[in-house]
């Protein structure tokens, strides 16, 4: 009762106070402001949630979300992929007696092959990842097991590497290069894909090795050492190789653009994976013609040089032949995800609209009528 | 300096006392320039949340952590920093204000002349000279002054804001002692007390050494100059400095505000402890799931990851501590280091808003609302009881004389003239002799021929007993000029620390008995112009124990007389003769027109009986032990065997809107208790008048209880009728008396009937009873929140026990302001305080509590699950600089706007429907359902930040489209950016009040964190040790499957609360909600605002009505009438439910609807 006349006086002060300040500043007053910041006046949107502004988000939500869902989950549905387990636990596999002798320094390195064949032809590029499962690159003792500023060059650090390396730090008293336990355990099998045409003839399928690691890792975070000398086991002189690897790191690949720490296959390694199962991309096959598919249907065969070993730890070795689209590889999650929000917004849309439609309108009459 | 006993200080006057220097700079203030760096790092450290984060941070820098020392580190540096700033910059206002104090320049008295230097040198014993308008640099005892007689004024305007002057006095045997040389001879010494913070008591005393002869003199407040004080009126005075520097009384009474702590922050630390057991628990079951995985050697070390020498050879229990250790470091953030200090930021910042608000500046005062702590703002939106004193609180505390009852004859006054009750001015002249005086007396020069004896030895009594001064002194201070400008006939200004004395005092001048002057020894009255002069013997001053005062006067022809005037409780007892009884009914009937008494008596000595008094006053003045007991002993001695001649009827006025705040805070569920020294039926009057009582209610008394059995008694009797008759509401009158009996042994009996009356009055109470009162309800099992508001002294001890004390700037003196935690001009501003401001600082600090706890669960627990998929090994989901920044750059802005402007309803709103304010009650916003509401939804948000993120890349899929892949760090990153995105706009919801400020942080702290990403992984860091982020979030951000699970996360997160929101908002509404759609349509809030467009319907379906409702919102009539109808609503829906009884009666709500009617 009182109340309410009450803030109407109020408010008459309020607009009184507001023609007064700029007159009666000549006498200094302890007045406060009659600003808008200062009265907590300031001009403001107050939104306020109700069914009435909910709604229609919620059908632009929904009508918006299904069709996305549906696209995505059409373009990751257009997506070929193919995953080949070669591990070789099992002694039917092929790669059983490769993976049962277990040494970093076989002289003569184990190969075995395994055969597939594709119903569907692959169209454009074709990416060729290795997957391991069960190894956990993401282990913190692993992750932080690397020295930054030797990969990139650092002359200092290559002959003096970080303490974060160890135990692969030095070896016989020489720095090793590159230090650390991710640099060490680089993944080692070597791939190679053969198309079994049907009149019997196999013909490798030329896999191209650069352009599989992120340009800035590539160019800028990892760099050779630059000494007095161009030549590059001048430069690595006096370091160790990792102790599991069979050649030292100057000698990774003839290509003097793909070797020493800018080999894209070192670098794709040391990008240490978020999950214990992942896959780094290996080689892209590239669409050499318009009209003929990549990878045509039919038979072929997988070559592997078995050098990694994952029974120790029951890891799993994959080789993944996948297409890409602009969001990348097969992935229907996203698709779905949309398809499921977007269904979900526009049905509770509904449910909302009749519960506005027979609560709102009364609840709003109510404060008006009450 | 030589000690005679051990609280007896002993001073030898005139000499150099050796004591240590820098004993005497007042340093209240905490800091200097030197120590306040390590004094204010173990300040800051003493707090358990910052000590945590100093263990944490130790810990990460003794063992391998996972985080590096950085993470915890900066953000703690950064919390400490922002409080020492702050609190520095408190400390350097009082540095300031003290220098100012420390460095005037001072004179002293030393080797015989006088030398110039600064305050903070002046040593115990010194003798001080201090010039008219300096203050004193030092409590210093009076010695002399350029005055014959000794005396001097002061103000203590900076130590109690009383502005009035006051006479303090020198011992007759140093007031002679008027130059430097004099006092050079001076053999003086003089004992005090130990310092103590009572401004008002100083014990001590004075031996003169005088010609070889020892004369002993007691010193108290009276000859105490303190410090601060400021001298008036008197050119020069001597004084010698008895307590210096930190001892002084002023520095005493600088103690830090007693600790308040408010609900939410008792809220908040059961938060934090819940989070310390959270964290402890995510700790130890990590520690033990690490050790059951490593137990195989396969993944403890593999062939790829082995470990260090180190690691293989430290201790296996060692390692364990290491462990936990570790990942409680790796957790530590879901305890939110910054929520101290944004809290601390937002109650500082946002306490400005009071001060600032128009609503609550007097104009007629010139006062703005002033804030003292900031501590308890969100405690204005708690307070369940308020205790109110009345006089000053409710009332003008703007005394004016009305009535007088005169040996049994009760007198009126009508326009300056003393007019018999029953005859009003219009009578015609000379009916009654008593008029016929009344007229002529103003002619009458030469004796008081038209007074009977009886009245004017009434008047004289009134007019000399009274410690009212007059600022004689013509052409000093303001108050003169303004007084000849406006040409206002008062030749002379009275200041009484009393505006009860004043009054009476302007009343007796105006029938013609003018109290003229005080020249400490003689008091001078002009009855009708014929000047009078009393010789002042002694003064019994007021205290509230006894109420009463007196004065001992010599009258011209010789005679001794008491003049005592007070309670009438305190008087009648002591009465032996005068009309009792026709007096004690005037008495009474002056109260119930709410008129404050005053009962004035005299009593005659004989010259045998005035020695006595006299010894006895001296003895106990100079006593040293137990000197208050002592001259309570005499008082009560001498103010006996009075002789009644009188009362009078003082009347005060009610301050506007007293009754409409009431109602207000009553419908707000606020039950209002009225606390006041007043008799019973004045302040039953007062309270009916101010619509504490109303007519409706049942008055239950409580009064005049003499055993505690009879109390007892009555209480039962009160709690059987209350539980009888239940459809009416109750009010109860307690008095002093019975109240001490009730609580004594029936205080459970008396708080049930209490909590079921709607309204309290408790009247003569003694402050202290006051303090106990709220002391009671405060303690009582619920735990209510308590808010005292009073303006006087007596009010201090409740202003300081409440939760929340507020201060009335009154008349009579600054003290309660002082001592308040917020101060007010007037009780009507208690309605916006609370319901307004209350409500906002408590909705916006406990959002703000629980978004910080809530954005940091989302922070932490991403954590926590990327342990099971990283053996865990501590691995960190994100990089280092995330961590760090998380809470101090990317999300602690927008909370801190909101905190500081969020609105959820438009102030009118919740002033003029206070039941709102029910909306929060019982710290509704952080109880345990909301908060557990929070948490869920903190952990929820981070499962499906952490497993959106991990379905999506984890599948071991490539995300990009040039086919490669990303590594652990993307994977941080990408729940990183969904969480800073989705706890941003999770708040962006809680919103309802957007400024430009709000839309400023909250867009800018998510492009922020996008342009510091992109800055931060761009460059190869020269001193890092690791790139670990170079070009990672470019190449997130190059992949348009990462945009997509962005989107599809965040709406995932946010959609749920939306819906919930919304379903409640429609089928459970709170009020609140409620409000803020009717809010949509007064024409000013709609104007400025989306909501009146969007308001209730939406689509196109409603656009008709939308349009019509849009013309309309700003049709008056409609407003109008809207209000009407919303008003006698809430009448209905509210005033039932104020008081226990269910069921409201009829007639009550009649009433109201009658009212609400009438308001419009």
């Amino acid at each position: 009762v009182m109340a309410s006349g009450y803030s109407a006086k109020e408010e008459d002060g309020h607009h009184s106070g507001a023609l007064g300040p700029a007159g009666g500043a000549a006498v200094r007053s302890r007045k406060p402001d009659n600003t808008a910041f200062k009265q907590q006046r300031l001009p403001a949107w107050q939104p306020i949630l109700t069914a009435g502004t909910v709604l229609p988000a919620f059908f632009i939500i929904g009508l918006l979300f299904i069709p996305i869902g549906i696209g995505l989950y059409v373009t990751s549905n257009n997506i070929r992929e193919l995953q080949i387990d070669y591990t070789g636990t099992e002694s039917s596999s092929p790669c059983f007696a490769c993976s049962q002798n277990y040494s970093w320094n076989m002289t003569t390195p184990c190969v075995c092959s395994v055969s597939f064949s594709l119903d569907q032809p692959f169209e454009s590029n074709v990416f060729m990842y290795y997957g391991l499962s069960n190894f956990y690159q993401n282990h913190r003792r692993y992750v932080k097991s690397r020295d930054d500023s030797q990969l990139n060059g650092n002359l200092n650090s290559l002959k003096e590497p970080s303490k974060e390396c160890e135990p692969y730090r030095t070896n016989d008293g020489k720095p090793i290069a590159p230090c650390g336990a991710i640099a060490n355990s680089l993944f080692n099998d070597t791939l190679a894909l053969y198309y079994n045409d049907p009149n019997g003839t196999e013909t490798q399928i030329q896999l191209v090795k650069r352009g599989i690691a992120w340009w800035t890792d590539k160019h800028v975070k990892f760099r050779n050492p630059v000494g007095d000398d161009s030549n590059l086991t001048a430069i690595f002189q006096g370091t160790a190789k990792p102790v599991n690897w069979q050649k030292p790191v100057y000698e990774l690949d003839s290509d003097p653009e793909n070797n020493g720490f800018i080999n894209e296959d070192l670098i794709v390694w040391m990008r240490t994976a978020a999950l214990p199962t992942f896959r780094k991309l290996y080689r892209i096959i590239e669409k050499n013609s318009s009209t003929s598919p990549t990878l045509p249907r039919g038979n072929y065969t997988l070559k592997i040089t078995y050098n990694y070993p994952v029974r120790s730890f029951e890891g799993r070795k994959r080789m993944i032949l996948s297409t890409i689209s602009w969001m990348g590889g097969k992935n229907p999650f996203l698709g779905i995800a949309y398809i499921t929000v977007g269904s979900i917004c526009f049905f509770l849309g509904v449910v909302l609209l009749i519960i506005h439609h027979k609560y709102g309108s009364r609840s709003s009459s109510a404060d008006l009528t009450h | 300096m030589e000690c005679t006993a051990d609280t007896v200080a002993l001073l030898w006057m005139g000499r150099q006392l050796p004591l240590s220097p820098g004993h005497f700079t007042v340093s209240c203030f905490y800091y200097t320039i030197w120590n306040f760096i390590p004094k204010n790092l173990f300040e800051q450290f003493r707090r358990i949340a910052n000590f945590y984060f100093l263990i944490i941070f130790l810990v990460q820098l003794m063992i391998d952590t996972p985080t590096s020392p950085v993470t915890s580190g900066l953000p703690l540096f950064f919390v400490i920093t922002v409080t020492a700033i702050k609190q520095g910059y408190e400390d350097w206002l009082r540095h300031k204000a003290d220098n100012e104090v420390n460095g005037a320049p001072v004179f002293v008295v030393r080797s015989g002349s006088l030398v110039q230097t600064r305050s903070k040198n002046v040593r115990v014993g010194d003798i001080v000279r201090v010039a008219k308008d300096e203050t004193f640099p030092a409590d210093l005892v009076l010695l002399s002054s350029d005055r014959a007689e000794g005396t001097c004024h002061i103000t203590t305007a900076s130590l109690d804001g009383e502005t009035n002057l006051k006479t303090h006095f020198a011992v007759p045997e140093t007031a002679v002692s008027q130059t430097v040389s004099k006092l050079e001879s001076l053999q003086a010494v003089v004992e005090c007390q130990q310092p103590e913070a009572d401004l008002y008591r100083f014990v001590g005393r004075i031996t003169v050494s005088l010609q070889g002869e020892e004369i002993v003199r007691p010193l108290g407040p009276e000859n105490l100059l303190l410090r601060g004080a400021r001298l008036k009126n008197t050119k020069e005075i001597f004084g010698v400095a008895v307590y210096t520097g930190m001892e002084s009384k002023m520095a005493l009474n600088y103690k830090c505000k007693s600790q308040k702590r408010s609900a939410v922050e008792k809220s908040m630390n059961t938060f934090l402890i819940i989070y310390l057991g959270i964290l402890l628990l995510e700790a130890v079951l990590s520690t033990i799931l690490k050790y059951a995985w490593q137990s195989e050697r396969k993944w403890d070390e593999p062939f790829y990851n082995e470990k260090t020498e180190q690691e293989k050879n430290s201790s296996k229990i060692l390692q364990f501590i290491s462990d936990f250790l570790a990942f409680l470091v790796l957790y530590n953030f879901i305890i939110p280091i910054s929520l101290y200090v944004t809290v601390e930021m937002q109650k500082f910042l946002g306490s400005f808003f009071i001060g600032w608000d128009l609503d609550l500046y007097h104009v007629e005062s010139d006062q703005k609302a002033q804030v003292n702590t900031s501590d308890l703002n969100e405690e204005l939106g708690q307070v369940e009881y308020v205790f109110t004193d009345k006089t000053g609180t409710l009332t003008e505390n703007e005394m004016q004389f009305r009535e007088c009852s005169i040996n049994g004859v009760k007198f009126q006054e009508i326009n300056g003239k003393l007019v018999p009750e029953g005859v009003t001015d219009d009578s015609p002249d000379g009916y009654m002799p008593h008029l016929v005086r009344v007229l002529l007396h103003q002619t009458c020069t030469l004796s008081s021929c038209f007074f009977t004896g009886e009245e004017e030895l009434f008047l004289k009594a009134v007019s000399l007993c009274h410690t009212v001064q007059i600022n004689y002194d013509q052409t000093d201070g303001p108050r003169d000029t303004f007084l000849q400008a406006n040409g206002v006939s008062d030749p002379v200004e009275y200041y009484a620390s009393s505006p009860d004395e004043k009054a009476l005092v302007e009343a007796t001048r105006r029938m013609g008995v003018t109290f003229v002057g005080n020249n400490g020894e003689n008091m001078e009255i002009k009855t009708f112009g014929r000047s009078e002069k009393y010789k002042l013997l002694h003064v019994l001053e007021f205290d509230a124990n006894r109420r009463r005062m007196s004065v001992i006067l010599q009258t011209p022809s010789g005679e001794k007389v008491l003049f005592t005037k007070g309670a009438e409780s305190s008087i009648f007892p002591h009465a032996r003769s005068g009309e009792v009884d026709k007096t004690r009914v005037h008495v009474d009937e002056f109260a119930l027109k709410g008129l404050r008494t005053l009962v004035v008596a005299c009593r005659r000595f004989s010259a045998g009986e005035y020695e006595e008094v006299d010894r006895r006053l001296h003895e106990a003045r100079t006593a040293l032990q137990q000197r208050e007991e002592r001259l309570a002993e005499v008082f009560s001695f001498i103010e006996r065997d009075l002789e009644l001649l009188g009362a009078t009827g003082v009347e005060d006025r009610l301050q506007e809107k007293v009754q409409e705040t009431i109602e207000a805070l009553r419908l707000a569920g606020i039950k209002v208790w009225v606390l006041t020294g007043d008799k019973h039926e004045t302040a039953v009057s007062v309270s009916l008048s101010c619509g504490h009582f109303h007519r409706t209610m049942n008055i239950l008394e409580l009064v005049q209880q003499k055993s505690d059995s009879e109390c007892a008694e009555q209480l039962r009797r009160l709690a059987r009728r209350i539980r009888e008759d239940h459809v009416i509401q109750h009010g109860l009158v307690v008095d002093g008396t019975s109240l001490s009996l009730a609580l004594r042994q029936h205080e459970r009996l008396f708080m049930e009937v209490c909590r079921s009356c709607s309204a309290v009055l408790c009247c003569r109470m003694a402050p202290l009873q006051k303090a106990k009162v709220v002391r009671l309800i405060k303690t009582s099992p619920e735990k209510p929140i308590t808010l005292a508001i009073g303006d006087g002294a007596n009010d201090v001890s409740m202003i300081q026990e409440a939760n929340v004390g507020i201060g009335i700037m009154g008349k009579e003196g600054r003290q309660a302001v002082r001592n308040s935690d917020y101060a007010i001009a007037r009780f009507k501003f208690l309605a916006k305080l609370l319901l307004v401001h209350g409500h906002f600082y408590y909705i916006r600090i406990a959002t703000l509590v629980q978004y910080f706890f809530y954005k940091n669960v989302c922070f932490i627990t991403p954590q926590f699950l990327y342990q099971f998929f990283c053996l865990f090994s501590q691995q960190t989901l994100y990089d280092s600089v995330y961590l760090t920044l998380y809470n101090i750059c990317f999300t602690s802005l927008p909370v801190l706007v909101y905190s500081l402007f969020e609105q959820l309803v438009h102030p009118h709103v919740l002033q003029s429907k206070p039941a709102l304010y029910r909306d929060i009650s019982k710290n509704a916003l952080l109880s345990f359902k909301p908060f557990l509401y929070w948490t869920l939804q903190g952990f929820s948000h981070a499962f499906v930040f952490f497993f959106g993120s991990y379905i999506l890349m984890g599948e071991d899929t490539s995300l990009m489209g040039n086919g490669q892949m990303f590594g652990n760090w993307t994977f941080g990153t990408l729940v990183f950016t969904v969480m800073v995105i989705t706890v941003t706009l999770k708040l962006a919801l809680e919103t309802h009040y957007w400024t430009w400020m709000n839309h400023f942080v909250t867009w800018g702290s998510i492009a922020f964190y996008f342009i510091f990403s992109l800055f931060y992984g761009g460059i190869i860091w020269p001193f890092l040790h690791t790139q670990d982020m170079y070009f990672v979030f470019v190449q997130l951000l190059s992949s348009g499957s990462a945009w997509f699970a962005i989107i599809i996360v965040v709406v995932t997160c946010l959609f749920p609360d939306v819906v919930k929101k919304v379903l409640y908002r429609h089928l459970r509404p709170t009020s609140t909600q409620k409000s803020q759609v009717i809010e949509a349509y007064p024409g000013t809030s709609c104007l400025d605002s989306a909501c009146c467009f969007s308001e209730g319907k939406s689509g196109f379906a409603w656009l008709g009505r939308l349009v019509e409702r849009t013309m309309s919102r700003c049709d008056l009539a409609r407003v109008t009438s809207l209000y009407v109808i919303f008003y006698t609503s809430e009448q209905h829906l509210f005033i039932p439910s104020v008081g226990t009884p269910p069921n409201p009666t009829p007639f009550l709500v009649l009433s109201a609807v009658r009212n609400s009617s009438m308001q419009w």
